[in-house]
């Protein structure tokens, strides 16, 4: 028999409504968490994950309340504890790792600083004893040297390191219990993936039981061993990771499986339609049954209660569990793979650009030249054909973002040249662009939330550009935007509603709707679905898609997701400290021989499927600045030659399969060390 | 045409349910109710003033609250109750246009410089900020004195100098939205700078500076009440507050009442525009006084 650590029973959290009804936000929850065992919660926005994360540790957020239930660690229930006893918990007993570790971390204190004053707060050691224990607790999140690491500022780290450090905070107290909320998803691919090797050794080493909250079914399956499921307030499943993410049992974790996309499958995966219903809005019948494809009479009228399966070992909560089981469609998944019309006309020419964030002197002022020897991004030269979708791929600081900028006109060339439809030279100042460029190239923004104006109705957003660039008044300019909407699947109610009253998959529709209303050529899509859930995620792919389809646009779309990348373009550059490494059809990237950090970012990908390990071939480190000689990559480079990697810029090699990598190493060696790994 | 009328027709809705929001809190309620008084006060008073409030009668000096005169007399004999409900009129007016005009100038340049940052806004700033380290009531009592204390000088004075804050707080609230992705996107869109300081950056400031506008136009009532004080305001014999707490003061030992009653009023109407711009900042959303969430 196990020793559970926390048991929940019962639990209600919600609110008050203004109308004054109570409405759950967690609803009848009933879980144990037992000693030695890592369970990960995951569940989309608004499921509920993070509050049940927080009510383990005994802390209810202001305006929600307990209605009924309780939170047991070990024989004492948490939320009826008082503040002082709980002081003696938190951070002793249990303690917590938040999602960005450097906003939580005080940014004008040493790190070793605010790890001792962790360790003064939950252990009775002396001075010596705890910064020797300050030493080894930065030794155990392996970060190198911890005596100077101890001696630095939180923003001196790299975002990886900052998270160690978050987690060795934890740790001082020796906690039996640990909470993460989220704490990889800032992070790099490759850095995510380090982090979460290093939280699968302190499981190991230390016994803790931990929590891990996320939304990402990939990191979930690399650190559980048990994972729940949440949707709208519930537990819908809860049982081992292995058969909850290789044949799930209920409907919601099928669907959630099947709109990821995978490196293993490509091609644009099934979305999952409609959305998450709001909390208080479900009165009878299964919350699950708007969206369910297997629902029946009997689901909309009764609620499932979590049922045990003794052979699974699992709960689940729905009446059609049995169907379910022996369907193995998961495996003989279909996904549409994508099929564009590539015309041979080049339409967008980016030639030796090399972009500065340097700040111009006086005299270079005058001159209007940038003088830096050392550019952010350097020698960027692609060419995009009609109707392509071109991928910009690499982690944050790689440039991607900053190349589409210049291409919008956002950002000056420090040189090169950015040539539209072969012969008519763009620009890179903004007021110098003629117009009808201007409406040729379109942007989408990641966050709908940043890039809609919060006191613009939806009919004042998708009308700004058919304003601005067709000139559409009155009766013509409202049948317009009915159309454009109707386009991107929404309807005509939407006209009068404010960007906060939409979920954020409306919202990026609308942004997709105000860039396809002014007709473009091309649309940069910067990162445009990384903070959408998984399921509204292959909707907006699948529609970006279709409407690329009906009007032959052409994508330059940057992301850091090497799946989601490969689900939808045709062709890949991927990126590294501002220089290319490599570029090609994206079905040839994704096969050897590679350019080392391509090889890189493929192992780090994190599959939904607990025995696809991520391979970890070289370090996290961060580098601030690219190297001012050489191959970008030598810092982190496993495959390093020596000094010819320092001193010369690699020649652009061609493979078999078609595309170009940037490597000083043989396209025949690198495919013989690639394969034998 | 429609379109507009429906516009016209929410904003009218937004408003009603601002000023709803603001009255359900007892505080918003009160400074509402002290304000609306002291506005139709303002308005109707010469209607039914009991006295004449220039008529001196040396045989009536500093008599003493009675049912004949409420507030008592002054030391010219004159009745203290009328000249008290007189006494906000020329305040109010030229504060709520010195206001308007500080709202005006003060906002459009700090929206500007917000927007088009660099080395004008550099300079710009540099220049308010010079502004602001010369005591105002200096600066005031010069020009006062160059060009007389007519209300036409005034407003534009008052305007001039409490907009200077205005313009921080409209740079502070441009600065906060500019970086956002949807100004970035007006800008590749190809839309012009007036076009986006119009539809981008102005419905999204517009709350932080009212609420700003308000909170000066209280500051302003005390300055130009100061100013009265030190004899630079309104002439005599026109009543007002601060003019009648400086005529009054040295006889407070003896004659309370006719320094009470002034600032009563002042007082007053100063505490009831604090409580309404509070009221009305949280029933906006800006709330200056929420503590950070745990």
């Amino acid at each position: 028999m196990k020793t559970s650590v926390q048991q929940i029973n019962n639990l209600t959290i919600g609110f008050q409504s203004q109308k004054g009804q109570q409405i759950s936000i967690l609803k009848n929850i009933n879980t144990t968490i037992n000693k030695g065992e890592t369970v990960g919660i995951v569940g989309e926005s608004g499921s509920g994950k993070s509050t049940l994360a927080l009510a383990m540790m005994g802390y209810v957020k202001h305006g929600l309340f307990t209605i009924s239930g309780e939170c047991m660690f070990h024989s004492n229930n948490l939320l009826e504890m008082n503040n002082k006893e709980l002081e003696n918990i938190r951070g002793r007993k249990i303690a917590m790792i938040p999602q960005n570790a450097g906003q939580s971390l005080t940014p004008n204190l040493k790190i070793g600083y605010q790890i001792d004053e962790a360790l003064k707060l939950h252990t009775d050691l002396k001075k010596t004893d705890r910064d020797n224990k300050i030493s080894e607790l930065l030794n155990k999140v392996r970060l190198p040297s911890p005596e100077t690491m101890a001696q630095r500022y939180p923003h001196e780290l790299s975002g990886g390191q900052q998270q160690r450090v978050a987690v060795a905070m934890a740790l001082a107290g020796s906690p039996e219990l640990l909470l993460l909320d989220e704490p990889t998803t800032g992070l790099d691919v490759t850095t995510q993936a380090h982090v979460l090797e290093l939280l699968n050794l302190i499981a190991k080493d230390t016994g803790t039981s931990m929590v891990y909250v996320s939304h990402d079914l990939g990191a979930i399956a690399q650190v559980s061993d048990r994972v729940i499921v949440m949707y709208s307030g519930e537990i819908v499943l809860d049982g081992p990771v292995r058969s909850i993410l290789k044949n799930p049992i209920h409907p919601y974790t099928f669907g959630l499986l099947k709109s990821i996309p995978k490196l293993t499958l490509p091609g644009l995966p099934n979305s999952m339609s409609g959305s998450q219903p709001q909390p208080g809005s479900i009165k009878e019948g299964c919350s699950f049954y708007d969206r369910c494809e297997f629902a029946d009479k009997n689901c909309k009228i009764n609620s499932p209660e979590l049922e045990y399966i003794n052979d699974l070992n699992t709960h689940v909560r729905c009446f059609r569990h049995k169907e379910l089981i022996n369907q193995n469609e998961l495996n003989s998944q279909t996904v549409k793979s994508i099929e564009n019309k590539i015309l041979k006309n080049e339409i967008l020419d980016l030639s030796n650009v090399s972009i500065s964030y340097a700040k111009q002197k006086f005299i270079e002022q005058l001159i209007n030249k940038i003088e830096d020897k050392n550019p952010t991004v350097k020698d960027i030269d692609i060419n995009i054909n009609k109707g392509e979708t071109l991928a910009l791929v690499g982690e944050s600081g790689s440039g991607k973002s900053t190349i589409l900028k210049s291409i919008a006109g956002l950002l000056k060339t420090k040189d090169g040249i950015i040539k539209f439809e072969k012969d008519k030279e763009l620009s890179s100042d903004l007021r110098k662009r003629d117009p009808k460029f201007l409406r040729a190239i379109q942007l989408i923004f990641q966050n709908p939330d940043e890039s809609l104006n919060p006191n613009h109705t939806v009919e004042e957003i998708v009308a700004q550009p058919l304003k601005l660039y067709f000139g559409l008044k009155g009766h013509e300019l409202k049948e317009k935007i009915i159309n454009v909407l109707d386009k991107v699947r929404l309807g005509k109610f939407y006209l009068t509603r404010y960007p906060r009253q939409l979920s954020g998959g409306e919202k990026q529709r609308v942004a997709v709707a105000r860039a396809f209303a002014a007709k473009p050529d091309i649309i940069l899509c910067d990162e445009v679905t990384s903070a959408l859930d998984v399921s509204v995620q292959a909707a907006v792919l699948n529609l970006l898609q279709e409407l690329k389809e009906d009007f032959g646009t052409t994508y330059i779309f940057v992301s850091h997701d090497l799946a989601v990348v490969r689900a939808i373009s045709d062709r890949v550059a991927v990126l590294y400290q501002g220089r290319l490494c490599e570029i090609g059809p994206s079905k040839n990237v994704y096969k050897f021989p590679s350019h080392p950090y391509t090889e890189v970012l493929l192992g780090a990908v994190l599959e939904p499927d607990p025995d696809i390990k991520p391979k970890l071939v070289a370090e996290d480190i961060v580098e601030e600045k690219p190297p001012e000689n050489g191959c970008s990559f030598q810092g982190r480079c496993p495959r390093i030659l020596g000094d010819i990697c320092k001193n010369e810029v690699p020649p652009w090699q061609s493979t078999e399969n078609g595309n170009s990598i940037r490597c000083h190493i043989k396209i025949d060696d690198l495919k013989n060390q690639q394969t034998l790994n | 045409m429609k379109n507009k009328k429906e516009k016209q027709k929410n904003t009218f809705q937004k408003i009603l349910e601002v000023i709803k929001t603001m009255a359900s809190k007892p505080s918003g309620l009160i400074g509402l109710t002290i304000l609306i008084f002291h506005v139709i006060l303002a308005i109707t008073s010469p209607l039914y003033v009991p006295y004449d409030y220039k008529a001196i009668d040396p045989s009536l000096m500093l008599n003493p609250p009675s049912s004949e005169f409420w507030f008592g007399t002054d030391s010219l004999g004159r009745d203290v109750f009328t000249r008290t409900i007189l006494g906000g009129r020329t305040a109010l007016t030229v504060t709520f246009f010195g206001s308007l005009i500080a709202l005006l100038w003060g906002g459009s340049l700090g929206i500007f410089c917000g927007l088009v940052g660099g080395k004008i806004d550099d300079v710009v700033m540099r220049i308010i900020d010079a502004f602001l380290s010369i005591p105002w009531i200096l600066a005031m009592l010069l020009i006062v004195s160059l060009l007389g204390t007519t209300t036409l000088v005034l407003i534009p004075a008052l305007g001039f100098f409490y907009g200077k804050g205005i313009v921080r707080v409209a740079r502070a609230a441009t600065h906060d939205v500019i970086a956002k992705d949807f100004i970035v996107s007006a800008r590749a869109r190809g839309h012009s700078n007036i076009s986006i300081i119009w539809n981008e950056i102005l419905p999204n400031v517009r709350d932080a500076i009212m609420v700003e506008g308000a909170m000066r136009w209280s500051w302003m009532l005390l300055g130009f009440s100061s100013l009265s004080f030190l004899g630079f305001g309104v002439s005599p014999p026109t009543p007002d507050w601060g003019l009648m707490i400086s005529n009054a003061r040295g006889l407070m030992s003896f004659a309370y009442w006719a320094v009470l009653a002034p600032i009563v009023g002042l007082s007053s109407l100063i505490i009831g525009i604090n409580l309404t711009a509070d009221a009305f900042a949280k029933a906006l959303g800006i709330d200056r006084s929420t503590k950070a969430p745990v």
